[in-house]
């Protein structure tokens, strides 16, 4: 089976899809970057006109797989809260120590608090590891995305995709 | 007697397009819709829209529709009916249409079909009991009307409808058990898949609902792993509690009114079902009958905006020639294309390919 | 069950109707379709066919006729799409439903 066909049996991305779409080590390490967990082909470009330093390169045709530039990106989030897939984060482990950052695209409520500690999920939503909310942004410009920050454990930086519920979080 | 040029059947997206497209080529409108409000579908899409610029990818499809809606009543060529609904046709292009005081009689030169498509039923014992629903009509509850479905919901079928609608019904607060997809694969986009495993839903391929159990509501489900054959494997059944049975598992275009018009209608699966034979201006096989959206074969809202386009564009051709048309219209053209190629588009395309080689179909 | 707070959607506040069914006051919003005002009061069995089966609702378009009710003594009302007024009765049909 090829990546793509064990995708499209669960819906979940394997380790070898995930590794093909990372930056290398070496931008990895110098600050936050996009990382964009979008597999298949479909109809769709909004993340290319959405990234104003222009890493994510233009669409030759609309159903191209999104294509960017590490090298240019800066990690400024702005495709993470534009995607339709919700299929973007941005990692950030420049930090070099045991907790890195991830900004993730969320829109549930309760919305998680500001230094609250919940559950972070992988791709299955499965519970790997507990995480620490730093910054909750949901501006009007979003549209109703919110853009979380989270601390994570440097070994769960590739694994955590989401988070659980937040106990007693905020309603708006 | 109400007179007018153009009668679109329909507020949806390819209604509202339709009628947008018509009205400025210069014709009097007449749109028409049985709900209360425009939008058809439309209303209900939380979720962005994907496609390109061209079809407002990345903004909400409540937002589309509102705007159009807005674009729509702005118009004063155009004029909404809401609560109508079309009861019967007669030859000449006398359309009857019940509203909620009386019965209209309307008299158009032409007519644009956009009715939509409808959920498809299920079959298994118990499968009318309150409680199994489509997934279409627990998106309107929530969505629409601020209702919560249940508590607890075994969603049936993971095409872009069940995929979504489950993203909803976790949005809205309620438990989605399991999606049960009779396929050994997701049918949706694999993204909309990645977003509802990442909350712990599981996605169970190869497995349907072979039972529903409750005296006068659902209580719950027995599901059962599918064979290579489609059917259930004995032994693997399994029970789950839940009282929302969600059932996504496709639209068949909506032809009655197509029929009773006299346009033939021929049988395609990869556009729903039976659909109206038209050709590529969107024209039934009576003159001056166009069909647009779900109506003409089952896709997406993306497409249906582009084809109400067209056929608006092409129903007031014929009243109004415009200097621009084939030009307008090639871009039009050109942007369904664009939505229809790779993989994802793989069925569209086997549907319309078909549709183009029905005898008699059209104006060929 | 009403949503208070959604992610997405604002739920302005609309006026409040009081109207029966099968005698039992309740109270709904105006216009909204009379099977979401039963649907929020937890009632979900709207028909009994011929034949004694419950039904309710099912396609929310008014196409599939599962959801009919009896609103003032007027039947096969498709409650899906029929909008709320105020002091309307609503009973649940049964069978093929009476007309005047």
């Amino acid at each position: 089976m090829t990546r793509l066909d064990r995708l499209v049996a669960s819906g979940v991305p394997d380790d070898e899809a995930v590794a093909a779409v990372l930056p290398s080590a070496e931008r990895l390490a110098k600050g936050p970057v996009a990382v964009i967990e979008c597999f298949q082909e479909i109809p769709c470009d909004p993340c290319a006109a959405a990234c104003p330093r222009g890493a994510i390169l233009p669409f030759g045709d609309i159903k191209d797989l999104p294509s960017i530039d590490h090298e240019l990106c800066n990690g400024c989030a702005n495709c993470v809260v534009k995607c339709p897939g919700l299929a973007i984060f941005v990692i950030d482990v420049s930090s070099g120590g045991d907790r890195v950052i991830i900004k993730m695209p969320y829109e549930y409520l309760p919305l998680p608090r500001r230094d609250q500690e919940v559950w972070g999920l992988d791709r299955s939503g499965k519970r790997v590891a507990k995480v620490k909310v730093l910054r909750v942004q949901r501006p009007a410009a979003f549209d109703r995305t919110a853009l979380l920050t989270i601390e994570v454990p440097a070994s769960e930086v590739h694994n955590v995709r989401g988070i659980a519920p937040p106990a007693g979080g905020d309603d708006r | 007697m109400t007179r007018t040029e153009i009668v679109v059947v329909g507020g949806g997206p390819a209604g509202l397009a339709a009628s947008l497209a018509a009205s400025r080529s210069g014709a009097k409108v007449l749109l028409i819709e049985r709900q209360a409000q425009l939008g058809g579908q439309l209303v209900k899409q939380t979720h962005r829209f994907f496609g390109s610029s061209a079809q407002s990818a990345g903004v909400r499809g409540i937002t589309i529709a509102r705007d159009l809606a807005g674009q729509a009543a702005s118009m004063p060529e155009i004029t909404v009916w809401t609560q109508t609904e079309a009861l019967g046709y007669y030859a000449g292009g006398t359309l009857l249409a019940e509203r909620p005081e009386r019965v209209e009689i309307v008299q158009g030169a032409r007519m644009v079909l956009c009715v939509g498509a409808s959920e498809r039923p299920l079959a298994f014992p118990n499968n009318d009991l309150p409680g199994v629903y489509g997934a279409g009509a627990v998106q309107t509850l929530m969505n629409v009307y601020g209702v919560l479905p249940g508590r607890r919901v075994v969603m049936v079928g993971a095409g872009n409808i069940g995929l979504i609608v489950s993203y909803q019904l976790l949005q809205a607060g309620v438990e989605v058990a399991a999606i049960l997809e009779a396929a050994p694969q997701v049918g949706g986009y694999l993204v909309h898949a990645a977003k509802i495993a990442r909350a712990g839903v599981p996605i169970m391929t190869s497995h349907s609902v072979v039972a529903a159990f409750g005296e006068t509501e659902l209580v719950g489900i027995r599901a059962a792993r599918l064979g290579p054959d489609w059917r259930p494997v004995p032994g693997t059944g399994f029970d789950v509690d839940c009282d929302v049975l969600c059932l996504a598992v496709g639209l068949s275009p909506l032809v009655e009114l197509a029929r009773l018009v006299g346009c033939e209608v021929c049988y395609i699966p990869e556009l729903g079902g039976y659909v109206p034979v038209h050709d590529d201006e969107l024209e039934t096989t009576v003159p001056g009958v166009y069909v647009a959206g779900d109506a003409a074969g089952v896709e997406e809202a993306s497409s249906a905006l582009i084809e109400g386009h067209l056929a608006g564009l092409a129903a007031a051709h014929g009243l109004y020639p415009q200097v621009d048309y084939e030009a307008h219209r090639g871009a039009a053209l050109a942007e369904l294309e664009a939505l229809r190629a790779g993989p994802t588009g793989a069925k569209i395309r086997v549907g319309l390919s078909k549709m183009a080689q029905v005898k008699g179909g059209g104006r060929q | 069950m009403r949503i208070k707070d959604h992610p997405i959607l604002d739920f302005p506040p609309r006026r409040e109707v009081a109207f029966t069914f099968e005698g039992r006051e309740l109270i709904g919003y105006e216009g909204e379709p009379i099977a979401a005002a039963l649907q929020a009061a937890g009632i979900r069995v709207l028909r009994e066919m011929p034949g004694g089966r419950p039904r309710g609702f099912f396609c929310a378009i008014g196409n599939c006729s599962s959801c009919y009710v009896v609103v003032d003594g007027r039947p096969n009302v498709r409650s899906c799409i029929e909008p709320l007024r105020e002091g309307m009765r609503v009973s649940r049909q049964i069978g093929h439903g009476e007309l005047r």
